[in-house]
């Protein structure tokens, strides 16, 4: 059988658009100023610099351009707003929740300030990965300083009731803090809209390069910088300007602001077919995540009886790629916070396959995808003790 | 992460399926680490009258290296003498798949286990001698099997 090339793992990472590589390419070499400097070569890139942040504000609907810092990960971005605020604002309290589904570095940078006297509250959430705003409402202390809530997560694409709770933050004056990274240029984002004080998006999900991300923090939010050194960024985070990379990053979200309607529109119609045909095709599959409030990108499912690694590998030698939520496919050999969040078993976990699309993904990617998983899981099937 | 002798054994897998009637069967694992293998064993004689493995069939659920790991296992001791079978361990295993990554060494265990014991269960079974080292596998296969359930608790 022919091997295609597959692609179906966006929402680990995507490839930089032609586009934007192109808008890139003069900042490595004859536009290679430092952004901090006064001659015309600093000025040139200090010019872009601002550009990208000016493309960022708007996109975010933030009032001010001065509200966006640009880092270097989604990872540090998270960091700098999950310990910045907890420094930051310690003396009022040390009190901060999150959700039970957060991305593994909300959540370490909460398990390490636990470590630091910090009081950490996860919110549950319904077998859907649903939060209930009303829960945060209960959870929130007198001394609670900070609420960081995922706009929608990274496994099973469930979307967040980002704007309830919001106003929930901003009627009790607490910080409200979103990772945002698979939301962000896909599905609309306005920070006022949805009162948050802080909005963590990267580079990398949207076909832009790696090693660009921002932070979002409304004018007047006390926070502490976690790298120290020039006045980069405000103040807030030192360390020379990567340039490039967040002119890069600037032009993808140009373009994908520009597409977003009509994307977002074309890849929920490839996801419905997907979920559709899988859960037709194949007996003993479930959806993983809500059936409607699910990014229009990702798909995610479970199947009894099988592995996630082996469902993975076997994809592989076709050429599709995805990935799971299993103990196996995982470094730390547990199954995914997420799934069990949910309320799956260990074992369902482990059967669990994520496939998320993006810009290159055609309909006819979907129709092999259809054809080749049925076999998988009929293969593994056959091999796994618990089918008759 | 795997080579390619691996990615062999796990696209096409040897000796996978049921024996009915076996004449012993090894279970191992549990379902919620992620690995469960089970082995089946039909014992013949060969020409010299000595007790050999003359059928062995796997089935597993678990990654790329438990049902790489069942498969090669079930290669090495087909045919072999009881005596031989029992001599199977982990690392000529390991060497037969030419190699396995690090994190995935714990996964090829359970497949020696798997097999040793459905031995164990044939002679049992059978009432035949079973020697000190079969015994203390078996005891050590126990032991693993209690921590595990324990690690899980919440989950039973």
């Amino acid at each position: 059988m022919k091997v295609i090339k597959t692609y179906l793992d966006y929402a680990a990472t995507t490839p930089v658009d032609p586009r934007v590589l192109k808008a890139m390419l003069p900042y490595f070499t004859e536009k290679f100023g430092n952004s901090v400097s006064l001659h015309s070569f600093g000025e040139e890139a200090k010019r872009a610099l601002e550009k990208s942040r000016s493309i960022m504000a708007k996109t975010l609907n933030a009032k001010n351009e001065n509200e966006i810092i640009f880092t270097s990960s989604a990872t540090e971005s998270n960091n700098l707003a999950i310990k910045g605020m907890a420094f930051a604002n310690q003396n009022k309290g040390k009190h901060i929740i999150i959700s039970s589904i957060e991305h593994s570095c909300v959540l370490n940078s909460a398990e390490w300030l636990k470590k630091q006297g910090f009081k950490i509250t996860k919110i549950k959430v319904d077998k859907y990965g649903v939060i209930n705003p009303k829960e945060i409402e209960k959870a929130i202390r007198k001394d609670t300083i900070l609420i960081s809530i995922i706009h929608a997560n990274n496994e099973i694409g469930t979307i967040e009731p980002i704007e309830e709770i919001g106003n929930i933050c901003e009627k009790k004056k607490i910080y409200f803090h979103t990772d945002a990274v698979q939301s962000f240029a896909k599905i609309p984002i306005d920070v006022q809209k949805m009162r948050v004080d802080l909005l963590t998006a990267s580079s990398h999900k949207l076909y832009g390069p790696k090693g660009a991300a921002l932070l979002y923090i409304k004018k007047g939010t006390n926070i502490e910088p976690l790298i120290h050194g020039g006045d980069h960024e405000f103040g807030l985070r030192a360390s020379t300007v990567n340039v490039p990379a967040i002119v890069g990053f600037g032009k993808t979200v140009e373009i994908c602001e520009k597409e977003m309607k009509k994307e977002s529109k074309r890849l929920s119609k490839l996801r419905d077919k997907l979920i559709n045909g899988v859960l037709k095709k194949i007996s003993d599959s479930y959806l993983n995540g809500h059936p409607k409030k699910r990014l229009p990108n990702n798909t995610n499912f479970r199947f009894s009886y099988v592995e996630g690694e082996a469902i993975l590998m076997d994809l592989n030698s076709y050429g599709i790629a995805g990935s799971s939520g299993s103990a196996c496919s995982s470094e730390k050999l547990e199954p995914s916070h997420v799934l069990l969040a949910c309320g799956l078993r260990p074992e369902q976990a482990h059967g669990s396959l994520r496939l998320t699309m993006g810009r290159w993904t055609k309909e006819k990617d979907i129709n092999y995808t259809l054809k080749i998983l049925p076999k998988t899981i009929k293969k593994l099937r056959k091999i796994s003790p618990y089918v008759q | 992460m795997y080579n390619k002798k691996v990615l062999q054994h796990f696209k096409s897998p040897h000796n996978f399926g049921k024996i009915k009637n076996p004449d012993g069967i090894g279970k191992v694992g549990n379902i919620i680490c992620g690995d469960v293998m089970w082995i089946y064993i039909k014992i013949g004689n060969n020409k010299k009258g000595e007790e050999i493995i003359k059928d062995i069939k796997f089935e597993t659920y678990g990654c790329v290296a438990a049902l790489a790991s069942s498969s090669i296992v079930t290669d090495l001791a087909k045919g072999k003498t009881i005596e031989q079978a029992l001599k199977i361990n982990q690392e000529e295993m390991i060497k037969s798949l030419g190699g396995l990554p690090p994190i995935k060494t714990h996964c090829s265990i359970l497949a020696v286990d798997a097999l040793l014991e459905a031995i164990y269960d044939y002679s049992i079974k059978n009432k035949k001698i079973i020697s000190k080292e079969l015994e203390k596998h078996h005891k050590r296969v126990e032991r693993e099997e209690k921590i595990i359930e324990e690690k899980y608790k919440e989950w039973s």
